[in-house]
């Protein structure tokens, strides 16, 4: 692909390294502690599942025993393995044991813990290798997919419901399914437990939910020729504990960004940004695709102002996943077509900055999100405006495309909504084809400015965050005109000081194994 | 041929009077098929509709098909008869709005703002409140003679009950966006029966808002008024002087 802004390669390598900065601006703050959320994925990991009669799930039983015990800081595992070298006969007895605040607290520190816990570990990683390998051989089995990638969204709020929605819009034509948590899902601080039929906006994501739908879409691929990839949220209260839940069951897309849950759904920083450096990990080494966020900054803000607040984003999303170790083929920047359609040369503006973040990240498989704030309830408008949202996609090699809805502004799309954006995509896919190959923009023109000034804009961005720090550009209100402080917001109680014996056998696992291709 | 509309009524117009041309679409959970489309046909038919047109019959999954149909009504509505809903309030501009609460009241209206439990929507609250406002009109936070305190989203029912008393609120102004399933029903329903249980309902005016909220439906959950889109907060402002100035006028017995 040869660029066509004739953006300054100097500029973009100045960015990167303001984003190295930052990144280890969090490193520094974050590396101290652990989160509640962190450490019940390592009991997740560790084979801990299930609820009790109450139906709270025992990681929550066994890290609040730990935490009442005041030992959590040293690190679940720790415990799990000293359980068991203790004589537990596996991890759901080590983990009734450790749900005993008193029995947690007498329970001594086994040197031999390790050897205790090694066999789960590798099990564990051996299903997690096991499910990325099936993964690749499904794809290699089948002609390459047709881009951009055709990506649907259900949310009945029942998953057998979804399963029918998902089969429809899978044969119409779409390559991912996404299944969107229920309302609210981000808040819990807990996992929900096994099938689910009702849920606000959406639908929860448990483990017997992703198992459902991955059977469902795994059906679907003999007869449609191809593999469907399948989709969930790790964001919020409980995101690594999700990672671990997609890579169990082979979620192929993970929702995972580092700002979105500290941004919109006013969960701490702090806890956001320890627990989305242990989810990256998990998916990193489960081969999973990120999307990241920066489209919903464009939803609360100006879009055309937020330009380089979005790309000054991605540049810190692309470090910190880098950092924890994901390729650029895994990582898929978000960004979005919203720009108000009363604007003029909105199209030329959207044409740059989708062309400018193509060329500034070339490897990364991008995700387009449709209009969404600017439909209305003229859906015959809406439908033209997803039309020129999906020529830019198609005309600036966008690779994820989520498909713009004419009903968005109304509901949650019917069965017809999604088939009518599914024609859509395709039809134009199909006519605009090479359209991307014959494009040259005028090197003084509208376009080429305008991504200029979105680059100058980002760098500038990044120069103030690398200058105070991320904890305290959240806390100005750099991002989406929302202001967070350090510790503020949802879930700061479940950040943990880790002791100086902490301990966690899966970190340890995954940081040997840095992406060294990005270094 | 249907029979033309009498004087006084309306029927929808296509491309003459009374020709009742409507478009509908819909999806049967049926394999597509002629009996399919007959169905189709049928259901339009009930639904006192005339001469379907099935403009398009398409299978969309193996048991559904998508249809368009064009086709006549025959019936009609008289306007006589109607009268809208709506929040009552005269248009006011905020400089009177803001002169009239200080001479009538002589201290600052305390009005809190938010959307409830779970809800995350902002936008709509925010166009309401942040100076700036929406469609060049300014928001509360704009007027003098307003304290207008934004809690923003997801703030719990109890939490709101908490600050009115608190705050000494006059009014509370609840946004509502995500209705999927009536979950907005049952959290603006919540916060009146909450408040109404403490003994604060009547000391406050309560109004809510939303793309998906009307005058109609926040009577009916309790509320004084409703607004939905494109409501701009000089509306709410002049309605909430209305109604406090209502309130101060059959509280003191003069
Ligand atoms: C922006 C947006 C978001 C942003 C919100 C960011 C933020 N800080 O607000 C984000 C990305 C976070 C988001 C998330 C979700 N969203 Co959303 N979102 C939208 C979107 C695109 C625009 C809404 C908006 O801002 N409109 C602009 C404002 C100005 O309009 P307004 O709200 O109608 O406000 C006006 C009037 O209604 C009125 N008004 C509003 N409130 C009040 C209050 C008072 C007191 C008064 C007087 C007047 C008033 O005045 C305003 C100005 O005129 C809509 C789609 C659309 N185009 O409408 C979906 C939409 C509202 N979202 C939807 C859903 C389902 C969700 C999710 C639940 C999805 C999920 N499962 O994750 C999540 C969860 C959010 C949650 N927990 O609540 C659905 C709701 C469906 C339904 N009817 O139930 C919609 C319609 C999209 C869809 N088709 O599915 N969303």
């Amino acid at each position: 692909m040869t660029p066509k802004l004739g953006l300054s390669a100097a500029q973009i390598a100045r960015c990167r390294d303001l984003a190295i900065e930052v990144a280890a601006g969090v490193r520094r703050e974050t590396e101290r502690f652990t989160t509640v959320s962190t450490e019940r994925t390592v009991l997740r990991l560790l084979g801990v599942d299930g609820v009790d009669g109450n139906e709270v799930p025992i990681p929550n039983r066994v890290v609040a025993s730990l935490e009442a015990a005041g030992r959590l800081g040293r690190g679940a595992a720790v415990w799990m393995g000293s359980a068991l070298a203790a004589g537990a006969a596996d991890s759901t007895a080590a983990a009734a044991l450790l749900s005993d605040p008193a029995r947690a607290r007498a329970l001594p520190e086994h040197p031999r813990w390790r050897d205790a816990v090694a066999p789960l570990v590798e099990a564990t990683l051996a299903r997690i290798r096991a499910n990325r390998a099936e993964r690749e051989r499904r794809l290699a089995a089948h002609p390459p997919d047709e881009l951009p990638l055709l990506y649907a969204i259900v949310a009945t709020g029942n998953i057998h419901e979804d399963v029918v929605q998902a089969d429809a819009a899978a044969r119409a034509g779409a390559q991912c399914i996404a299944v969107i948590r229920s309302t609210a899902q981000s808040l819990l601080d807990h996992v929900p437990y096994g099938a689910t039929t009702s849920g606000f906006g959406g639908t929860f994501a448990t483990q017997e939910n992703f198992r459902l739908m991955r059977a469902a879409l795994d059906r679907l691929e003999p007869e449609l020729g191809r593999y469907v990839r399948l989709v969930n949220y790790c964001s919020g209260l409980c995101m690594p504990e999700i990672a671990a839940m997609g890579a169990l069951e082979r979620l192929d897309f993970m929702l995972n960004d580092a700002l979105y849950g500290i941004i919109f759904r006013d969960i701490n920083p702090l806890r956001t940004l320890i627990d989305q450096n242990f989810s990256r990990r998990i998916n990193a080494v489960a081969g999973v695709v990120i999307n990241t966020g920066e489209d919903n900054y464009l939803t609360t803000a100006d879009a055309v102002e937020q330009a380089p607040a979005v790309l000054a984003s991605q540049f810190i999303n692309e470090r910190l996943a880098r950092d924890a170790g994901l390729a650029d083929w895994q990582i898929g920047l978000g960004h979005a077509f919203e720009i108000d359609p009363e604007l003029e040369d909105g199209l030329l503006h959207e044409i740059a900055q989708a062309e400018a973040a193509r060329e500034i990240f070339p490897d990364a498989p991008l995700k387009y999100m449709p209009p969404t704030k600017h439909m209305t309830g003229n859906v015959f408008r809406g439908y033209q405006q997803n039309a020129l949202f999906a020529l830019t996609s198609v005309m600036t090699r966008q690779h994820i495309h989520l498909l713009g809805m004419l009903t968005e502004a109304l509901h949650t799309p019917f069965l017809h909504d999604r088939w009518l954006a599914i024609e859509q995509a395709k039809t134009i896919r199909r006519n605009a084809r090479h359209l991307a190959d014959e494009i040259e923009f005028r090197p003084d023109g509208r376009i080429v400015r305008r991504a200029k000034e979105v680059l100058d804009g980002a760098e500038t961005i990044l120069r103030r965050v690398a200058g105070h720090g991320l904890f305290a550009a959240l806390a100005d209100g750099v991002f989406a005109d929302t202001r967070r402080p350090r510790d503020r917001g949802r879930g700061y109680d479940g950040v943990v000081r880790r002791d100086d014996a902490y301990a966690n056998p899966f970190l340890e696992a995954w940081s040997q194994t840095p992406a060294e291709a990005n270094a | 041929m249907t029979p033309p509309a009498r004087e006084e009524n309306v029927r929808p117009y296509g491309d003459k009077k009374g020709d009742g041309a409507v478009q509908v679409s819909f999806t049967l959970p049926v394999a597509k098929s002629a009996a399919a489309t007959e169905a189709a046909k049928r259901y339009v038919a009930k639904m006192g509709l005339r001469e379907p047109y099935v403009t398009l019959a398409e299978s969309i999954a193996p048991e559904f098909t998508y249809f368009i149909v064009y086709a006549r009504a025959t019936h009609d509505v008289d306007m006589a008869g109607i009268v809208a809903e709506e929040a009552p309030a005269a248009a006011l501009g905020r400089e009177e709005i803001d002169r009239e609460l200080s001479r009538r009241f002589g201290r600052r209206i305390v009005v809190l703002g938010c959307a409830l439990e779970s809800d995350a929507h902002t936008v709509g609250l925010d166009a309401i409140f942040n100076m700036k406002g929406y469609a060049g009109d300014y928001g509360l936070e704009r007027y003098g003679a307003i304290d207008a305190r934004n809690l923003g989203a997801q703030v719990p029912v109890a939490e709101v009950v908490r600050l009115v008393r608190e705050t000494r609120a006059d009014a509370v102004l609840v946004s509502a966006t995500v209705t999927q399933n009536e979950i907005h029903v049952r959290h603006l329903t919540d916060l009146v029966d909450m408040l109404e249980a403490e003994g604060l309902r009547d000391r406050v005016v309560l109004i809510a808002g939303g793309a998906r909220v009307d005058h109609a439906l926040a009577k009916e959950l309790g509320y004084d008024a409703g607004f939905g889109p494109g409501t701009t907060a000089s509306r709410v402002a002049a309605f909430l002087l209305e109604e406090l100035s209502r309130r101060a006028a059959t509280a003191s017995p003069a």
